[in-house]
């Protein structure tokens, strides 16, 4: 469910950065209010244990393919929302930085859509609720596998949205749902009988370890469904400004869905005659005069386009190469320079 | 076992980021300022753009040589790792195939130069983001962002979780070969062996963080980690900083390879 810096705008991961910044602030000031010490080498730990797990692989029934665990829910459970939200930040920068899953720019999407759906939406309204009294077996299971599902849902809605938004690709919305819905479907129910297995049994082994961490994580029964429900306000509020700030500075995602509602670019207005005299004198400055291959030009003669300038795109491959061939030679010159001064 | 895999190459990475160079001696904050310039640069991109994206190609290709960095050791991860990317962007050739291009009279949709954009900014954002941790240490990324005003307890936790990345792999590692050691062929990976074997993963995991707690408090520990700051911003940072975002800003607002193909075809006439 990673996202990638390439199928996102500017806009679009501005604002889910802003949100996921604004959140993790959140998590570290609720969490420094009422520090148990011993929650920092536990943090620690556990985001190192998501990685680990994830290296060791089970067979999915039905299918017969390979899969491991996510591990959002687990360490919700374990951790409680706010340290558990900082811990999912963290496994997120080092697979963002080392395994090249997502990206640097997607990296706040990727935290809002992984972490804040497990931990303060799931597990304070699902979870908590149906374990909260009845912490039996089945209660766990239950309540285990709704909450991954649902957290799971919510994540993949949201990649949708973003995608969307984003104006990268050209999947059709209903297509796209039904693409990315039932798969986590499928995936969010293993994953929650997985984790329902697991906290089951660890609580059956080593029932003190469970206990003790109950202690720890004092924090999160201190939580109320009306604070929930507020900071959401808040932080939809701030991701919605932030989205518009940025989409007003930078507008190319805008361009997109005005394109697609009017079905041109920009709505044609009556500065059309600037225009030409601008053009006219870019014309007359300009190297080449006009720019063929540049993606504004396509799009606006994309209708009607029988007459293709050969000129143009054969002077776009060249330069392309051309530049290709500068960046290939800067590299190997860079490298030459460093390797005679380590001689010398 | 691509997994295994996965940690030996965590390990390159980081052996990498141990060297000398230039590029390894930035302050890490410039670094990682640099490289989100760089991403939002190229992203901003409309979708059918290819040429323009070309230039941009000149960064990672100085971390990657000013850095020192094997070509091989960044190019397979960007070539192994991009479903993604590739899963949605497919997509588009069929959805959107009005001709916008006839190139030597082959006609080109848009959907394939939306697709081919894709591409071309998943190995610019991707190869970025690699070769940041390439050329900046662990540690050094961590400070970097502990002074960006990152919350100090989540740049403490991950730390914590870097350092003990390479314990734990390592023990899960002995747990799947011992589990491979007594089953034959498919079996002993079933989900009930399985999450056993994670749950006592687990629970040795808590219990090590306890240990480590111990040894944290009878070494003095008071609830306060200090960040070693080893780094300051001096005139080459300055340097790089300004000239990076010169670039950028030139690459984004001229059409550079148009310029230079034009220019190359006249001195061919």
């Amino acid at each position: 469910m990673h996202m990638a810096d390439a199928l996102l705008s500017p806009a679009v991961g501005g604002a889910m950065w802003a949100g996921s910044l604004g959140t993790m602030i959140y998590c570290a000031k609720k969490l420094r209010e009422k520090m148990d010490e011993k929650m920092i080498p536990l943090m620690g730990i556990l985001g190192a244990f998501i990685f680990a797990g994830q290296m060791i692989n089970f067979t999915i029934p039905i299918t017969g393919s390979s899969g491991h665990i996510g591990g959002g829910m687990i360490l919700t459970v374990l951790l409680g929302p706010y340290a558990a939200f900082l811990v999912i930040s963290s496994v997120l920068v080092i697979q963002a930085l080392f395994f090249a899953d997502g990206g640097l720019l997607a990296l706040g999407a990727n935290i809002w859509n992984m972490g804040v759906y497990p931990a303060f939406i799931a597990y304070p309204l699902i979870y908590k609720f149906i374990v909260g009294r009845n912490s039996s077996t089945k209660a766990i299971t239950i309540a285990s596998i709704l909450s991954v599902v649902i957290g799971l849902q919510l994540g993949a809605f949201s990649v949708v949205l973003e995608t969307r938004a984003s104006g990268i690709t050209e999947l059709p919305l209903n297509t796209f749902v039904l693409l990315m819905q039932p798969i986590h479907l499928a995936i969010g129910l293993i994953e929650g009988f997985v984790t329902a297995g697991i906290v089951i049994y660890v609580r059956s082994l080593r029932p003190d370890i469970v206990e003790n961490l109950e202690g720890v994580k004092t924090l999160s029964t201190g939580m109320s469904l009306k604070k929930v429900v507020i900071a959401f306000g808040v932080l939809a509020v701030v991701t919605a400004g932030a989205l518009s700030w940025f989409a007003s500075t930078r507008p190319d995602g805008l361009e997109w869905s005005i394109e697609k509602i009017y079905g041109r670019p920009e709505i044609t207005g009556k500065s059309d005659s600037v225009k030409e005299a601008a053009g006219k004198l870019q014309e007359k400055t300009a190297i080449l005069p006009d720019y063929s291959f540049s993606s504004k030009g396509g799009e606006e003669q994309r209708p009607a386009w029988p007459a293709v300038d050969t000129g143009t795109s054969v002077s776009g491959l060249l330069g392309g190469g051309l530049v290709l061939l500068l960046v290939v030679v800067f590299g190997m010159g860079i490298r030459a320079m460093s390797k005679y001064r380590a001689r010398t | 076992m691509t997994f295994d895999l996965e940690f030996f190459n965590i390990g390159y990475l980081d052996t990498l980021s141990y060297r000398n160079s230039f590029v390894h001696r930035l302050d890490p904050r410039i670094k990682i300022i640099v490289s989100l310039i760089f991403i939002l640069f190229v992203v901003s991109f409309p979708k059918y753009e290819i040429s323009s994206l070309l230039p941009f190609f000149f960064y990672p290709v100085f971390l990657l040589t000013a850095g020192n960095i094997p070509l091989k050791a960044i190019a397979k991860k960007i070539f192994f790792i991009s479903p993604f990317a590739v899963f949605i962007g497919i997509f588009n050739p069929l959805f959107d195939t009005g001709t916008m291009y006839t190139i030597f009279g082959v006609p080109v949709s848009g959907g394939w130069l939306s697709f081919l954009s894709i591409l071309i900014k998943y190995m610019l954002t991707v190869s970025t983001a690699l070769l940041l941790i390439a050329v900046t240490s662990f540690p050094g990324i961590c400070e970097g962002l502990e002074r960006l005003k990152l919350p100090k307890i989540f740049v403490i936790q991950l730390l914590f979780l870097y350092r003990y990345l390479f314990v734990l792999l390592e023990e899960s590692l002995r747990m799947m070969r011992a589990r491979d050691a007594r089953s034959f062929g498919n079996r002993g990976k079933e989900i009930r062996t399985f999450v056993r074997l994670i749950s006592v993963l687990l629970i040795r995991s808590i219990e090590r963080a306890e240990m480590i707690f111990r040894a944290m408090l009878a070494r003095g520990f008071r609830g306060e980690i200090k960040v070693l700051r080893r780094h300051t911003v001096n005139a080459a940072d300055v340097l790089f900083l300004m000239i990076s975002f010169t670039m950028f800003y030139i690459f984004r607002s001229y059409h550079v390879v148009n310029i230079m193909g034009a220019a190359f075809s006249t001195v061919l006439r």
